[in-house]
């Protein structure tokens, strides 16, 4: 994993101040009022070279990369409601790339790349911190399938280290060892280049970064059709207006299958929520993040030092964007276990968010028999951390209109093939 | 929380229950006719409607018996429960089941017992 990723061509902000000490320092003399707009809100041109539907990261990211790599810059990415307002901006923002298969490394692994130096690409706080990853065992099995695990991620060239219980206890001192608890800590591994970085930012960072080389951001803009002609696409009709262009990407998670049927396609996609929740805010106790696959659990401390859970995906196909009590329920009982200190904390919000799950929990990024219509979905529960990584395969996918090497496993005939990427096997659960 | 009543033992919480997913799914009976395309029909590609959706429900913790259910994937709202083998009588829930792309797929129309028009040599 020796390579270096095109980050794209881009050196100050274009027409904007650029973000630093010194800016905070001026605009702290005018009391924060005289902020720069982050971006334009432009009005929806009739044609553009490509347009991006969904403006989550992935979205954002894909127009970013098209910009600053591919020099497209007569694009737009369409978003029916604010940016980061689906699964961008509700999830636990675990960040990794120690993942079993080689493909599954390659782009976690790029995309991690892209993370170390993303503030300073996008001249934006991303807040990117990484305090590291640790997965925990409950079972003598998980423990074995573990140890195969990190041999394969360190072959791939990714950091990765097995833990036994007391070692966790040193690293993490507020987690419960005791090995009679109904999910006891047998083991773990660390990927210590793993952690976390603050999901709005990153949303906001791709979209301020992609306005400045001239990328049309539109909000409040809901697809309601993608228009053919024959075996190519035409344009995409919005709620404003009939937008032509030649080239379509799909970034809509959760509605992936939506937006699909409006083309006559089909995806191998089941929609499920997905949950988290946030305590009130207590002191630093906990730097790092933990998983636990088994009791699919995630838990780490905000900045502002809440607790954030998440819990497991909801068993049951749903577009509306709130869960189902048993699924945190389960998880909360087992997380008072592990972490006693939960049990006195008051929960200050729980949401949802609507994932697109697939059947071997690797994502789609491909070509469709629609000539210029390009899908990017099935991330599931665990696409946070690819979002640097999958905006700049799809970026290259679009502009080439051809795979490359890192995103053509992830194409949709996959499922014709058999190719299948099963991370389920191997991961249990994938955040 | 769904209230899922079985069609064997009435009203219970929705944590006695398992979701099997998309309902009707017909084992095509003559596979070995299907291209992989058809095939990939029948083993991955799942209807996900945002809306009326029929899917199997099984009473795991009790009877362990199948059904199948209408549910409005956005409201949640259970529209119809209906027995395994039969489709679904109100109006919403017909509506769904004749809309799903699945109904024109290969691998739909080989599950049919074969007869002899009924399928052109794909
Ligand atoms: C509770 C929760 C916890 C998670 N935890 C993690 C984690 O710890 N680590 C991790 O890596 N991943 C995690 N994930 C998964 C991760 O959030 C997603 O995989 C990722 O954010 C998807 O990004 P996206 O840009 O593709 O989708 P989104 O951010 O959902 O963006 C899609 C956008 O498309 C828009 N859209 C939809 N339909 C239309 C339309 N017709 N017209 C215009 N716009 C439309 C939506 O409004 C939305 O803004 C979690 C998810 C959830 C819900
Ligand atoms: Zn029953």
């Amino acid at each position: 994993m020796g390579y270096k990723p095109d980050r794209g061509a881009r050196g100050l902000p274009g027409g904007k101040p650029k973000y630093s000490i010194f800016s905070l320092a001026r605009n702290a003399g005018s009391y924060h009022q005289d902020w720069q707009r982050a971006w334009r809100a432009p009005e929806p041109k009739a044609e553009y070279d490509a347009v991006i539907i969904g403006g989550g990261g992935h979205g954002l990211a894909t127009a970013y990369y098209m910009a600053a790599v591919h020099g497209m810059t007569n694009i737009a990415v369409l978003e029916k409601g604010w940016l980061g307002g689906g699964n961008t901006g509700r999830n636990t923002t675990i960040i990794r790339s120690n993942y079993l298969w080689d493909e599954s490394a390659a782009i976690y692994e790029h995309a991690l790349k892209l993370w170390e130096g993303l503030a300073q690409d996008l001249n934006f706080n991303i807040m990117f911190s990484q305090r590291g990853v640790l997965t925990i065992a409950h079972s003598e099995h998980e423990l074995r399938e573990m140890s195969r695990r990190v041999h394969a991620i360190k072959l791939n060239g990714i950091d990765s280290d097995v833990l036994g219980p007391e070692e966790i206890k040193a690293f993490v001192p507020i987690i419960n060892i005791d090995q009679s608890i109904r999910y006891p800590v047998m083991g773990g591994f660390l990927q210590k280049r793993g952690g976390t970085a603050r999901h709005d930012a990153v949303a906001w960072g791709y979209a301020r970064a992609a306005d400045d080389l001239g990328v049309d951001i539109i909000q409040n803009c809901e697809v309601t059709g993608l228009r053919r002609n024959g075996d190519s696409i035409e344009g995409v009709e919005t709620t404003r207006g009939f937008i032509k262009t030649p080239k379509v990407g799909c970034v809509v998670a959760g509605h992936c299958s939506v937006m699909a049927a409006m083309a006559g396609i089909r995806l191998p996609i089941a929609s499920r929520p997905l949950q988290a929740l946030v305590s009130e805010p207590i002191k630093p106790v906990l730097d790092t993040v933990i998983m636990s696959n088994a009791v699919h659990m995630y838990i780490s401390q905000s900045d502002k030092g809440e607790m954030v859970l998440g819990a497991g995906v909801d068993k049951y196909n749903s577009y509306a964007q709130r869960g189902s009590f048993p699924t945190p329920e389960h998880m909360i009982a087992a997380g008072v276990e592990l972490f006693p200190i939960l049990s006195r904390l008051r929960m200050l919000r729980h949401w949802g968010g609507i994932v697109d799950t697939c059947p071997d929990a690797s994502p789609i990024i491909s070509r469709t028999d629609v000539k210029g219509l390009y899908f990017n979905c099935g991330w599931g529960t665990g696409g946070f951390k690819a979002t640097p990584g999958s905006g700049h395969v799809f970026a290259d996918l679009i502009a080439h209109d051809r795979p490359n090497k890192i995103a053509a496993p992830y194409s949709l005939d996959r499922f014709q093939t058999g190719l299948l990427i099963d991370e389920h096997g191997a991961a249990g659960v994938a955040h | 929380m769904l209230l899922i009543k079985c069609p064997f033992c009435g009203d219970r919480d929705e944590l006695e229950f398992s979701c099997g997913g998309e309902a009707h799914i017909a084992r095509p009976l003559a596979e070995n006719t299907l291209t992989d395309a058809e095939f990939a029909d029948y083993l991955f590609l799942r209807d996900n409607p945002k809306g009326v959706f029929l899917e199997r429900w099984i009473h795991t913790d009790g009877c362990r018996r199948w059904f199948n259910v209408a549910r409005d994937t956005v409201s949640h709202e259970i529209i119809e429960v209906y027995p395994m083998g039969e489709t679904p009588k109100t109006e919403a829930a017909k509506a769904a089941h004749k809309a799903s792309w699945r109904r024109q797929t290969a691998a739909e129309a080989a599950a049919k017992p074969a007869s002899p028009a009924g399928r052109s040599g794909s």
